[in-house]
Parts: C-alpha cells; sequence; structure tokens
C-alpha cells in the first residue's frame, strides 16, 4: 500500500467506441478518488458509461487516454485483486456450486485443505451449503448471485467490482441480497464499486452516489450519503435524497429518450 | 398407467403394419420372392442368428458359441469397422477443430481446403479407397473416418467459437493463464455440440459401413444383404435390414445416454 488513503484513482478517463463511421463518447474526463472500504454507487440511465467506467476499472476494456490506478499502480488487465461479479451471474454451468467457488482458488494453486476450508466457510457464510453439489441450472436467480458472490469473495480480492448484480432479481429477492451484501461488506471491510440504476438501490448501499450524465458520460453529481445504516427506505430524510436524485437522473433520461426517438444508436 | 398407455400407442403402428404385410402374403396379393411373409422372415432371422455348431466346451466359452451364429458375427465385424473408423475420423477431428475453433490463425488455414472437401459425399471416395487400400477392413475403415470427420469437426468448431464470452471474462478476471482458460473453461463449455457432433457422426459412420462392406468387404450386415439377393433370399435381406436397423437404434441409444449422463449440468439437453 503506497501511502494515499485513495486505492482506486481514475484520473482524467476518456473512452471512445468506433460504432460504424462514428465515434461515440462514452466516458469523458472522468476523475474519482475512492477510498479503502468505500462503499460507492455509480447511478445513471442506460448509455451513460457507468458500466464502461467498471469494465475500464476491471481492466476489461482501457481507457482511450487517461489513467486509472490501485494502490498507485496502473491498471492494464483484469486481475484478481479486482473481482468481478455479473449481473446474468456468469456461474461455469459445467461445475457444481462449491466447484465454481473453488475454481478461482485452484487458479492460485491453493493446496486442496486450503481450498476446502475456505469454500465450506463462504458456503456457510452465504447460507449455500445446502447447494453445495448443485449445478447452476438447478438454482434461482439470487442463489446463483450468491454463489457469484462467494466466487468472488473466495479470491479475497480486496476491491468487488458489481455490474448491476440484482438487477434481473424480483423485488424481494433483491433486498434480500442488498442486505446480505452489507454484511459481508461490514464484516469483510472490501471495496466496494456497485454499478446501478435504481435510485433505491444506490440510496439503500452506498456511502456515496455517483450520479453520471448520459452520452457522453461523465460525473454529473457526487453525493455522499450520511444516513445511518440500516437505512429506512420509508423514511423523510432517505425520500428526500430519493426525489433530489430522481430529478438529476430525469434528465439524462430524458436526453437517452430523446436519442432513442431520433434513432441515433443508444447500445 | 400413462406410461402403460404411452407404450401401448407406441406399439399400435408397428402391429398393423405387420398384419398388413401378414395380409399380404397370406392372401397371396404378392409373390412370396419379392416380399416374403413376417413368419418366414422372423425363421430365416433365427436361423441366421442361430450358431451352427453344436455346444462344445473343447472349442471354447458358452458366450463364445452363443455369438458363433452368421449374424452375430457380422454385426461384430460391422460394430467393429464403425469403431475402428469413427475414433480415426473423430480423433482427428476433435484436436483439428479445437485448434480452428481456438486460433483465428489454424481457422484460415484449414476452412478453405475443408469447405471444398466436406460436401463430397464418403461414398464418392470408395474408388479411391480401393486403389489405395485394396479390399477388406482397410479401405471401409477409410471410408467411415470421413463419413465421421466432418460432423465432429464441425461441430467442435462451432462448439469452441460459441464459447459464451462472459465465460472467458470471468476467467481473465480470476486470473486464469491461456491454458486453464482453455482445458477448463473452452472445452467444457463446447462439450454439448462436441457430443452433438459425434453423435452425428456415428450416425454417418453406420451408413456408410453398410456403403462399404456391399462394396470392399466379404462379411458383415452389407455384404451379407447384398449377397442374400444373389440368392433372391428377401426373407434373409429383411431380416438383415432389421439387424441394421435394430443395431443402429442401439448405438444411437447409447450415445444419447452417454451424453445426457455426461452433460447433466447442462439446461437445453436434447432427448434422444
Amino acid at each position: 500500500m503506497t501511502g494515499t488513503a485513495n486505492h482506486i484513482s481514475v484520473q482524467g478517463v476518456h473512452k471512445i467506441f468506433q460504432s460504424g463511421d462514428q465515434d461515440i463518447h462514452a466516458l469523458r474526463a472522468i476523475d474519482l478518488e475512492i477510498t479503502h472500504g468505500e462503499f460507492v454507487c455509480l447511478l445513471g440511465p442506460s448509455g451513460c458509461g457507468k458500466s464502461t467506467l467498471l469494465n475500464a476499472v476491471a481492466g476489461f476494456s482501457l481507457p482511450s487516454s487517461g489513467t486509472i490506478t490501485v494502490d498507485g499502480a496502473a491498471i492494464t488487465e483484469p486481475g484478481p485483486d479486482r473481482g468481478m461479479v455479473f449481473q446474468e451471474y456468469a456461474l461455469f454451468p459445467w461445475m457444481t456450486v462449491e466447484q465454481n467457488i473453488a475454481f478461482g482458488l485452484q487458479i492460485k494453486g491453493a493446496a486442496k485443505g486450503t481450498i476446502l476450508a475456505k469454500v465450506d466457510e463462504l458456503l456457510a457464510l452465504l447460507n449455500l451449503r445446502e447447494f453445495r453439489r448443485r449445478y447452476p441450472k438447478d438454482l434461482s436467480g439470487g442463489m446463483r448471485q450468491r454463489v457469484a458472490i462467494a466466487r468472488v469473495l473466495a479470491i479475497d480480492s480486496p476491491i468487488m467490482l458489481m455490474d448491476e448484480p440484482f438487477g434481473a432479481l424480483d423485488a424481494l429477492t433483491r433486498r434480500n441480497l442488498q442486505d446480505e451484501l452489507l454484511r459481508l461488506w461490514t464484516e469483510l471491510g472490501k471495496t466496494i464499486l456497485f454499478v446501478t440504476h435504481s435510485i433505491e438501490e444506490a440510496l439503500y448501499l452506498a456511502d456515496r452516489t455517483v450520479v453520471m450524465t448520459y452520452r457522453p458520460g461523465t460525473i454529473k453529481r457526487e453525493l455522499t450519503i450520511d444516513l445511518p445504516r440500516p437505512r429506512d427506505v420509508a423514511s423523510p430524510p432517505f425520500n428526500l435524497l430519493k426525489k433530489e436524485l430522481s430529478e438529476l437522473l430525469m434528465e439524462e433520461q430524458d436526453r437517452h429518450v430523446q436519442d432513442e426517438f431520433r434513432g441515433v444508436a443508444v447500445n | 398407467m400413462k406410461r402403460v398407455r404411452h407404450t401401448a400407442s407406441g406399439i399400435l403402428v408397428p402391429l398393423a403394419a405387420i398384419a398388413f404385410w401378414q395380409l399380404l402374403s397370406s392372401m397371396g396379393w404378392v409373390n412370396a420372392t419379392i416380399l416374403p411373409s413376417p413368419m418366414r422372415v422372423l425363421i430365416k432371422w433365427w436361423a441366421y442368428l442361430r450358431p451352427l455348431e453344436v455346444f462344445d466346451p473343447a472349442q471354447g466359452s458358452y458366450l463364445k458359441w452363443c455369438l458363433s451364429g452368421e449374424l452375430p458375427q457380422d454385426a461384430m465385424g460391422s460394430l467393429y469397422r464403425v469403431l475402428v473408423g469413427f475414433f480415426i475420423g473423430g480423433g482427428l477431428a476433435l484436436p483439428l477443430g479445437l485448434a480452428m475453433g481456438y486460433s483465428r490463425l489454424v481457422y484460415g488455414l484449414f476452412n478453405p481446403l475443408i469447405q471444398v472437401l466436406r460436401p463430397i459425399p464418403p461414398i464418392a471416395y470408395i474408388p479411391l479407397s480401393i486403389l489405395w487400400f485394396g479390399l477388406g477392413n482397410p479401405p471401409a475403415v477409410f471410408l467411415i473416418s470421413i463419413g465421421a470427420f466432418f460432423p465432429v469437426l464441425m461441430n467442435t468448431v462451432a462448439g469452441v467459437q460459441n464459447v459464451d464470452s462472459i465465460y472467458l471474462r470471468v476467467g481473465r478476471n480470476l486470473g486464469a493463464s491461456r491454458f486453464t482458460q482453455f482445458t477448463r473453461i473452452i472445452l467444457p463449455a463446447a462439450t454439448p455440440y462436441i457430443f452433438t457432433g459425434a453423435r452425428i457422426g456415428m450416425g454417418t459412420a453406420f451408413i456408410v459401413v453398410i456403403v462399404s462392406e456391399m462394396i470392399a468387404v466379404n462379411n458383415g450386415l452389407g455384404y451379407r444383404i447384398l449377397e442374400a439377393r444373389e440368392y433372391l433370399w428377401s426373407d434373409k435381406i429383411i431380416a438383415g435390414m432389421f439387424t441394421i436397423g435394430l443395431l443402429g437404434l442401439g448405438i444411437d441409444t447409447v450415445m444419447s445416454r452417454l451424453s445426457s449422463y455426461l452433460l447433466k449440468w447442462h439446461r437445453g439437453l436434447e432427448q434422444g
């Protein structure tokens, strides 16, 4: 660890995609500093570049210009120090739950006993014990996402990148997993960068919410959420913030919709 | 109960067909040489199946005796050629298919040649195979290998190319090396395609074995039905054909059971 308090540092990041004969400016001049153990949500409408930014931090698609560093070291490729949880779970269907969780540790070359102990621990932590020998196709969406989270926790990455992980779940399962994630975050002290388009989700989870603009993706507003946890989604302060964010977001959503009506390629 | 009814309804049409066939023969509507009665086919089938010698323990085991009839010997000969040809053809197609699916370079190198050769039916190789390998098992195995080669190849290529990129992203994210990516992600992800290719390849091999036996080999089920024609033994021809059909069904059932077992993780498995 270098001396800086900042863990993830995004500086002057631009990302330009070629789409046919036109350039799409997906990210413009993004500066973002995230400290150790912070829970940050990226919030915005479709096409605002929030997933692009997450993929850049993950190392899947590097910025066109600008730098992203983790503890002072520039990111050049994906790595197990930044575990990613995908919306579509992306569990390996040919592996059982325990094999999926063990995979990252096997890659690291961990000893058999270590792997077994870690898998047992994670199965217990995420209430997956009865499902250890099941295949993903026999699990519900919520269960699958628990396994995907366990798979990332297994490799002990200090940073968790989450790309709308609960977007495909029903409301109750979603709340349940949000609480679970907060519990894990408190227990394990991870730094979390979480992409969502749900205002309520961002307000419920994050220490800080970063609202992004629709194309080109820039940071419109950073909002520190000081409400104590567990947060009451029905409380007046929560709803006040919700209203504020909602207004910010709707402006961007309107621009997105206008683009769609004009037939601009939005994805 | 439902199951019983299901089986019963499945047996109805074959029974009706046999009854109609028997009627044709009994009423003398067709010449018995052209279409013998089901009963005569059954009798011939049994004669074709049973051992020719009396059981003698000095000659070997009981099982060996049981299989000493003409039909079991023919069936084993055909099966042997199918399996050897299938494993040679499939065994060459699998590594080439994996390489072509994985590497654009290998794909670019081999695809033009493959596309030209693929539409040539294995049967068109018969003259060349006899010229190259003479008569007997070698030309037959050669033809069967060609028949099995292309389905396994094409499906393996498609299987590797269609691996969902999200699995590869997960692999990179977890720090997998290229070798691990290939063995632990690409290979298992492609197995449903590969098994489909193997099943089609096995079916083709089974067609080709019958044809090749009609031309290049002096035993086997294909040879036997052609031989029977020379003596106008239409009952033996039909018995041989049903044997071919049942053997083919047996092989396909084994292949499909095997792939269901090995792909029990797979969601949209074809039910065979």
